[in-house]
């Protein structure tokens, strides 16, 4: 079919434009049949679909039925380490009735892929899978429609089981995908909305299924951006200041002559050298001596907390509701208390790389990013070319956890290649992964609650600081309450954004951490909840139960405490601890049992049970490896992790001072999951952690009367915490 | 100074033309083009770059390439025979102990030192053997129970 052939088909049934770069790219897809919808159209998924009315009209390809027989399933997401390669494939393998293992995953290729503003927020399954799913439910019926011709039966009569389509009672007439799509290119636009199948017809979605990526992850067949080897490649190592957000004054390159081969990059800011051999790159780099105006240090890991309650006079009311006098006079006990949460490092296994080339003027990189089209975008603004002039490809992230967000190393890597003139590679040292990682950024949380003689909830006051509104919205039944948000005025968006005077509050960058501001909140919350039950002398299960409204997540709750056994007999110095959630449309409860030395205040996490209500779950196993991988990277940030610092200066330079979970401080882990197949599966990436904070914090009051409102909790604070 | 350096690598004899101090992971993934070992630290804190050298389980990064003259290095490339996985990669697969892959090479070789090492061992002794193995995406407990999988596979002596 000729292009122009192609486009009266487009416009035949999507009235809507098509940029011109979508257009050129289905002819790079080849033959077949090819799958098309605008975002646009997606009101067709009722509901289903993420139809942000902002979001640019765009024309795409979702699948591809090769001329081969065997399916492309192209989604603009990535895959780094949360399963999606699996789950993605299952769904469309599930619709369009394929073995899972002929399904091809095209992850994140920008010129190949659907525009996706990024992988994070738990989004990829609540709303790539219906649309995958529609787009395989459309492809199906269209197999039917060609086979039915081919075969000269009645479409009716045909069904489809493992990529061969034959007359349901009469197995010897039939075809297969590859034949039917022999030469054949055929694109074909979603118009009606598709008669997806329902939870009794899975064959696929909801049955545990192991990893698609795992035989090449185990045998180094994977690819990292760091593993891209390009002919003539450079490595660069950029010169950085000490302290972050320095300015240059002068560079002093005078030491580099003892190198041979060496070149010096000056871009703007951007300081850095090039070699063909890495390491010497790196101590070249050392010799390069640049004077940096930095810039003053306002607070510490510790004073930061004062620093941002002090700076941060106006707030906004997020939600509230009653009168808060009259919860104050209706309770008869009145608990005030200020939780911290230190900054925190995403820390990846796989620091942030690029590796990328021009050929003129067109870029083509790798690049570990959680938004290969936000790159690109950065990219073309930055390079001053136009956005088809840049091609991010397909390329395993090692970890992102939403810090792989930003791109910094992508445009360093850009500017150095343009510079040069040749391929480069660029691969953050951990000491610059530690200092421009965007961190979870330090969060004040004041909290005041009110019970009655009943140990009914009549007051919650709930005042964030840097934490931003994800997940604070209150499931607690309490009729007097009231959420603030400090921000400095007119700052839009959640309070993490704050800037005064147009300067970050913040001395470092900061960003979204798995689950951003949750982890921070619902600490405080869960952990003030646990108080005021103590203040009213009932257990924590049951005044929870008894203050909660939101049924959902009471069933989450109870069937967390059932599996756990809450009431089964603590051994010496062991304590139990419960903190519950709600996190991109899943509800969380964790419970979780703690040794805690009380000389050393040393805390062991003995068992972890985690129930979630997270809607559909399409790939059960992946969804208890996320869970499990949550709880235990949680487990860090509630025990150990805390960025030191001295204003810009990041003293947490490798996992020697910034301590994550190790293998001897895993619990056993238990994973329940709500049966609703039958709803829209929501987020299950990041919920679990929100709640380890909490529960963790608990557990540790129960376990030795130790309250820490500050987290991590660590040694130094338990004992402090004993003593009072 | 460059100094020609020969060792195995993966039962191959190699040889390289590199400078003497340079580490091991970079002659291994720069110019012997096994990026399967990974940088994840080059301070020897995470344990992504782990390999055998004469059947020892070691930080790459910390090695220098000219003490491993004559020696025999086993990188994650050198484990499978040709589709056949080995008995830890397959029960890192069969377990699904890995999320982002990328501490995968390292906690699979440091594995395979111990159990070359300790061929029965508890499973506290397995958490001892891998506690300085870092991986971020929280796997521990499925690549604690891999190696316990593997190591009955290995000692029944069955091929997988
Ligand atoms: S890279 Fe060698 S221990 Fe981290
Ligand atoms: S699987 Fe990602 S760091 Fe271990």
């Amino acid at each position: 079919m000729k292009p122009n052939k192609i486009d009266q088909l487009y416009f035949s049934d999507v009235n809507e434009p098509i940029r011109l770069d979508r257009r050129e790219f289905l002819k790079k897809l080849g033959g077949g049949i090819i799958v098309v919808f605008c975002l646009g159209k997606l009101s067709l998924l009722d509901g289903w679909g993420q139809n942000d009315a902002a979001d640019e009209l765009n024309f795409n390809a979702y699948l591809r039925v090769k001329e081969d027989g065997r399916v492309d399933c192209y989604t603009g997401k990535i895959e780094m380490g949360q399963g999606i390669i699996t789950s993605l494939a299952q769904v469309l393998a599930e619709e369009l009735e394929v073995p899972i293992s002929s399904v091809d995953m095209i992850m994140g290729d920008t010129e190949l892929c659907p525009y996706d503003a990024g992988t994070w927020g738990s989004l990829t399954t609540r709303f790539a899978d219906p649309v995958i799913r529609a787009a395989a439910a459309e492809a199906r019926e269209i197999l039917i429609d060609l086979a039915a011709e081919k075969l000269n039966v009645n479409k009716e009569e045909l069904t489809i089981e493992e990529g061969v389509i034959f007359v349901k009672n009469n197995t010897t007439i039939k075809t297969t995908f590859a034949e039917i799509t022999k030469g054949k290119k055929i694109v074909q636009s979603l118009s009606k909305k598709p008669s997806i199948k329902t939870s009794k017809e899975f064959k696929i979605i909801g049955k545990p299924t192991i990893s698609a990526d795992a035989v090449d992850k185990v045998t180094g067949k994977a690819m990292y951006s760091g593993d891209i080897k390009l002919p003539n490649m450079v490595y660069a190592t950029v010169v950085r200041p000490a302290v972050y957000g320095s300015k240059k004054l002068k560079v002093d390159a005078s030491g580099l002559a003892a190198f041979e081969g060496i070149q010096l990059i000056e871009e703007e800011d951007l300081v850095a050298v090039i070699h063909a051999d890495p390491e010497i790159a790196n101590k070249a780099a050392k010799k390069v001596k640049v004077s940096w105006e930095a810039p003053e240090a306002r607070a510490d890991n510790e004073s930061i907390f004062q620093y941002l309650e002090a700076h941060i006079k106006d707030s906004n009311v997020y939600e509230e509701a009653g009168n808060l006098e009259i919860g104050n006079k209706t309770s008869t006990k009145i608990i005030k208390t200020a939780y911290q949460d230190g900054y925190k490092a995403h820390a990846p296994i796989e620091t942030h790389a690029a590796t990328c080339y021009f050929e003129k003027d067109k870029l083509t990189m790798w690049v570990s990013s959680q938004t290969p089209f936000g790159t690109r975008e950065q990219l073309a603004n930055t390079l001053n070319i136009p956005l088809e002039n840049v091609h991010i490809k397909q390329i395993f992230l090692g970890g992102g956890f939403g810090g792989k967000i930003y791109n910094q190393q992508a445009i360093e890597a850009a500017k150095i290649a343009k510079s040069c003139g040749k391929p480069v590679q660029l691969v953050w040292s951990r000491k610059e992964e530690f200092m421009y990682d965007r961190f979870r950024p330090a969060a004040l949380m004041n909290v005041k609650s009110g019970v009655d003689d009943k140990g009914k909830l009549n007051l919650w006051e709930f005042d964030i600081y840097c934490a931003g509104t994800r997940g604070t919205k209150l499931f607690y039944d309490v009729p007097n309450n009231r959420t603030r948000m400090f921000n400095e005025k007119n700052v839009r968006g959640d309070s993490h954004t704050n800037r005064l005077n147009n300067v970050s509050v913040h001395p470092f960058g900061t960003g979204a951490w798995r689950a951003p501001g949750n982890n921070s909140t619902t600490f405080a919350r869960e952990s003030h909840i646990d108080t005021t039950a103590l203040a009213a002398g009932i257990d924590p299960l049951e005044f929870r139960l008894n203050n909660l409204k939101n049924v959902d997540m009471i069933v989450t709750l109870k069937l967390a405490a059932e599996t756990f056994g809450w009431t089964r007999k603590k051994e010496d110095g062991h304590g139990y601890g419960i903190a519950l959630g709600e996190d991109a449309g899943t509800c969380v409860a964790i419970l979780a049992e703690v040794f805690v030395d009380k000389s050393t205040g040393e805390v062991t996490p003995i068992k972890m049970v985690c129930a979630q209500d997270m809607g559909q779950v399409v790939n059960p196993h992946g969804a208890t490896v996320q869970t499990e991988g949550g709880l235990t990277m949680g487990l860090g940030y509630a025990l150990y992790e805390d960025v030191e610092f001295v204003g810009g200066k990041v003293k947490s330079k490798n996992f020697k001072n910034y301590t994550i979970t190790k293998f001897s401080k895993t619990p056993e882990i238990e994973c329940v999951f709500r049966d609703k197949m039958d709803s829209k599966p929501q987020g299950g990436g990041e919920p679990a952690i929100i709640c380890v904070g909490g529960a963790i914090a608990n557990a540790v009051f129960d376990a030795c009367g130790a309250r820490v409102n500050r987290i991590p909790v660590t040694p130094e604070r338990i004992l402090a915490a004993i003593k009072k | 100074m460059k100094q020609t350096i020969s060792f195995k690598l993966n039962d191959q004899n190699v040889s390289v033309d590199v400078n003497g101090d340079e580490s091991l992971l970079t002659v291994i993934r720069t110019y012997l083009d096994k990026t399967g070992t990974k940088f994840g630290c080059g301070l020897g804190d995470c344990g992504a770059c782990t390999i055998l050298i004469d059947n020892e389980a070691t930080r790459s990064c910390m090695v220098i390439v000219e003490d491993i003259e004559g020696k025999e290095i086993i990188t994650i490339e050198g484990l499978a025979s040709g589709e056949i996985l080995h008995p830890i990669q397959k029960a890192f697969v069969t377990l699904d102990a890995l999320q982002c892959g990328f501490c995968t090479p390292g906690m699979i070789m440091n594995a395979l030192g111990l159990l070359i090492k300790n061929p029965t061992p508890t499973r506290d002794e397995i958490i001892y053997g891998m506690e300085e193995n870092l991986c971020r995406c929280g796997s521990y407990n499925r690549i604690i129970d891999a190696i316990q999988l593997a190591a009955k596979e290995m000692n029944q002596k069955v091929k997988i």
